[in-house]
């Protein structure tokens, strides 16, 4: 009985973390509306941002009411990674953020996928989706990287800027059971290759931050998330109740 | 829509400018013929300038209205009240982006760039429909223009999909398709509102009231002033004319808005027997004209993002060219700097 | 600075299994890659397609409306080609 309702327990909280981070990111991917470098891509980046908020709408359903959770949880509940909460910045930092992100989700639905646990069914369909976002990202990386000197530069800063939020994705969540430490080798295996291919120097420096408390994982966020979900948040906190 | 086989329009018009004044009244007759027997013109057929100038206008202006037209609903995919809301708005809005894509090829297949036709509304050249220069103050204003600028625009655009142009009757039968839920979402949205709390039911009476009269504009001006009806109607690019297509979109709305639970803000607006249609009262041309030169609340908010957008792209366009050429070469990496 | 119109790309949709690809409509892409993955966003969708061409627009050649006489009525004068041409018997079956 005990085992069953901790199990329950970890299953609710893992699902609050994965589909916090396909929320969040699905968010941020929703501000390019109307400001893509092409019309092409504005059709690509909305389409990344649909399947994210999918299964987001499904995790966060296995965790309680999908909009309660998104609408009406203080910053502090939130269980996102740091990175998927980074402001877009430039198209550069839009498309690192999307490589790191999508190839550990690719990564870890795959895994998922192959299970038999809680998410085996929705990460046998987004894991389809992932591939395609991973691609994406991989693609823009190669041409941005190995573009114009500005793209180059550009491309340079972004990985350097946003290196340091990729660690916390292989920090274990309980109720999540993968081989995290695989994980992480095959994702830094990956996305070396990529950025080595991009003519983009991997970078050294550390890939967590120095504050012992935590981050995202547990409800520590940087300070332009408040910001987000106070816009995101407003207009359904101001009509308590009401339905839409 | 578009085929390669038209890129050339430029070669033909030159082929054109030899041909000796009895070709072009064969050309001429031929394609008065074609129009008259409801047959479709293509790309690389002969037409007259002035039938492809009237296209190259209104189909740009129409991808052009895509375009600055996601940004009014844009405005709100960050505040959806519910993430099944946000979906919707995110598909809706991407959709825009579709079909601009669309039109602009369309136009493409008649000898211009899309890039010439970007510059054209950077520079104020070429216009767009003037009811995306109207802000989106509430949410309810989302719900407002799936229903009415959406329902203006789908009562515009049907009868487009026979237009006598292969092209852009071909692109306006993908768009009106995708469209469809279009409409149906925004109505959706404010009969949540209206059976919703007084506070969501206000909202939803206050969008309509601010978008109603914007909405009957949007057929543009009377039949005795607008300029290019008669032409357009002559070659079949335009099937009905803007009073018309305008009582039709009234006759359409009235019995949904009783639906609704929501009023059209205006007081002559009733039933006549006699004609078979609804009377209304008089829409404010001054308004119209005002906003068509510029004068809109939102005109130069609208375009300064757009062209900011296109700015502030061109680093990532001018990379993956030079990548491009690059690949092309068999050059590395080594070689950029 | 580099000229950043990107070319323009037609793209071909096969619907489904069992159908051939069909003109679906054009859009701008730096590379072949980028063309496709455009066009499964743009032209797809919806669940159009099962498999998506795409061919740099410049690369059809493509018949003139001015050769249409001499291109297309010459086959319009051979009834034989076409079943209906032929009287068989009544009663015959599997012809």
């Amino acid at each position: 009985m005990t085992t069953t309702s901790a199990k329950d327990t970890a299953a609710t909280a893992a699902a609050l973390a994965l589909g916090d981070d396909a929320l969040v990111l699905s968010h941020r991917l929703g501000e390019w509306a109307g400001h893509a470098p092409v019309l092409e891509e504005e059709v690509a980046l909305a389409n990344i941002a649909l399947d994210l908020l999918g299964q987001a709408r499904v995790l966060l359903s296995m965790a309680g009411d999908e909009d309660e959770l998104a609408f009406l949880r203080e910053e502090r509940a939130f269980r996102n990674l740091q990175l998927v909460e980074q402001p877009n910045g430039d198209f550069a930092h839009t498309i690192a953020r999307q490589l790191f992100f999508s190839a550990h989700q690719y990564l870890l639905y795959g895994e998922l996928a192959s299970g038999d646990g809680p998410f085996a069914p929705l990460a046998g369909k987004a894991v389809k989706e992932t591939a395609y976002h991973r691609d994406h990202a991989e693609q823009w990386t190669l041409r941005l990287g190995d573009g114009t000197d500005e793209s180059h530069a550009r491309m340079q800063r972004a990985v350097d800027a946003l290196w340091r939020y990729t660690g916390e994705m292989f920090q274990p969540v309980e109720g999540v059971d993968v081989d995290w430490t695989g994980l992480e080798t095959a994702w830094l295996e990956w996305t070396g290759e990529v950025l080595r291919r991009a003519t983009l120097t991997v970078p050294e420096g550390p890939r967590t931050g120095a504050w012992t408390a935590g981050a995202g994982r547990q409800g520590l966020h940087t300070e332009p998330f408040g910001r987000m979900l106070a816009e995101m948040q407003h207009l359904h906190r101001s009509h308590p109740g009401a339905t839409w | 829509m578009a085929t390669a086989a038209a890129r050339d329009t430029a070669g033909s018009r030159a082929f054109d400018a030899r041909a000796d004044a009895d070709d072009t009244a064969d050309h001429e007759r031929a394609f008065d013929a074609a129009v008259a027997a409801d047959e479709r013109i293509e790309p690389r057929d002969w037409m007259p300038d002035a039938y492809r100038a009237t296209l190259v206008r209104q189909i740009a202006q129409h991808a052009h209205s895509e375009i600055i037209g996601m940004q009014p609903e844009a405005n709100w995919i960050t505040r959806a009240p519910s993430l099944r809301r946000k979906a919707i708005l995110m598909a809706k809005v991407q959709d825009e982006a579709g079909h601009g894509l669309y039109l602009y090829s369309a136009a493409e297949t008649l000898g211009t760039s899309r890039e010439e036709l970007l510059d054209k509304l950077h520079t104020g050249r070429q216009k767009y429909s003037s009811i995306f220069n109207y802000p989106t103050l509430t949410w309810a204003d989302v719900g407002a223009i799936g229903w009415l600028v959406d329902g203006a625009a789908i009562t515009n655009q049907v009868p487009l999909c026979r237009c006598s142009y292969g092209p852009y009757a071909r692109a306006m039968v993908r768009v009106c398709k995708e469209e469809s839920f279009h409409q149906r979402q925004g109505y959706e949205l404010l009969l949540a509102l209206s059976k919703g709390t007084p506070e969501q039911h206000a909202m939803a009476q206050d969008a309509v009231d601010r978008w109603w009269w914007p909405s009957l504009m949007m057929f543009g001006p009377p039949d005795d002033e607008s300029p290019h009806s008669a032409q357009s109607m002559a070659w079949k690019i335009k099937r009905h004319s803007n009073d018309e297509l305008r009582q039709r979109f009234v006759d359409i709305c009235v019995p949904q808005a009783a639906s609704l639970g929501l009023t059209l803000p205006d007081p002559d607006l009733k039933w006549n027997e006699e004609r078979g249609h609804h009377d209304f009262g008089p829409i404010d041309w001054a308004e119209f004209w005002d906003v068509l030169k510029g004068n809109g609340p939102c005109n130069e908010e609208r375009l300064s993002r757009r062209r900011r957008a296109h700015e502030e792209g061109a680093w990532v366009r001018e990379a993956a060219a030079a990548h491009a050429a690059r690949q092309t070469n068999g050059e590395t990496g080594a070689t950029r700097a | 600075m580099t000229h950043t119109d990107w070319p323009l790309w037609e793209v071909f949709v096969r619907s489904r299994r069992g159908l051939s690809h069909t003109h679906a409509g054009s859009l701008h892409a730096p590379d072949a890659e980028l063309a496709l993955r455009n066009a499964r966003d743009l032209y797809t969708r919806r669940g159009e397609g099962v498999s998506i061409w795409v061919v740099p627009s410049s690369a059809i050649t493509a018949s003139s409306p001015d050769e249409k006489d001499p291109f297309f009525e010459p086959s319009a004068d051979k009834p034989y080609r076409h079943p209906t041409f032929y009287e068989i018997p009544e009663g015959v079956q599997h012809l």
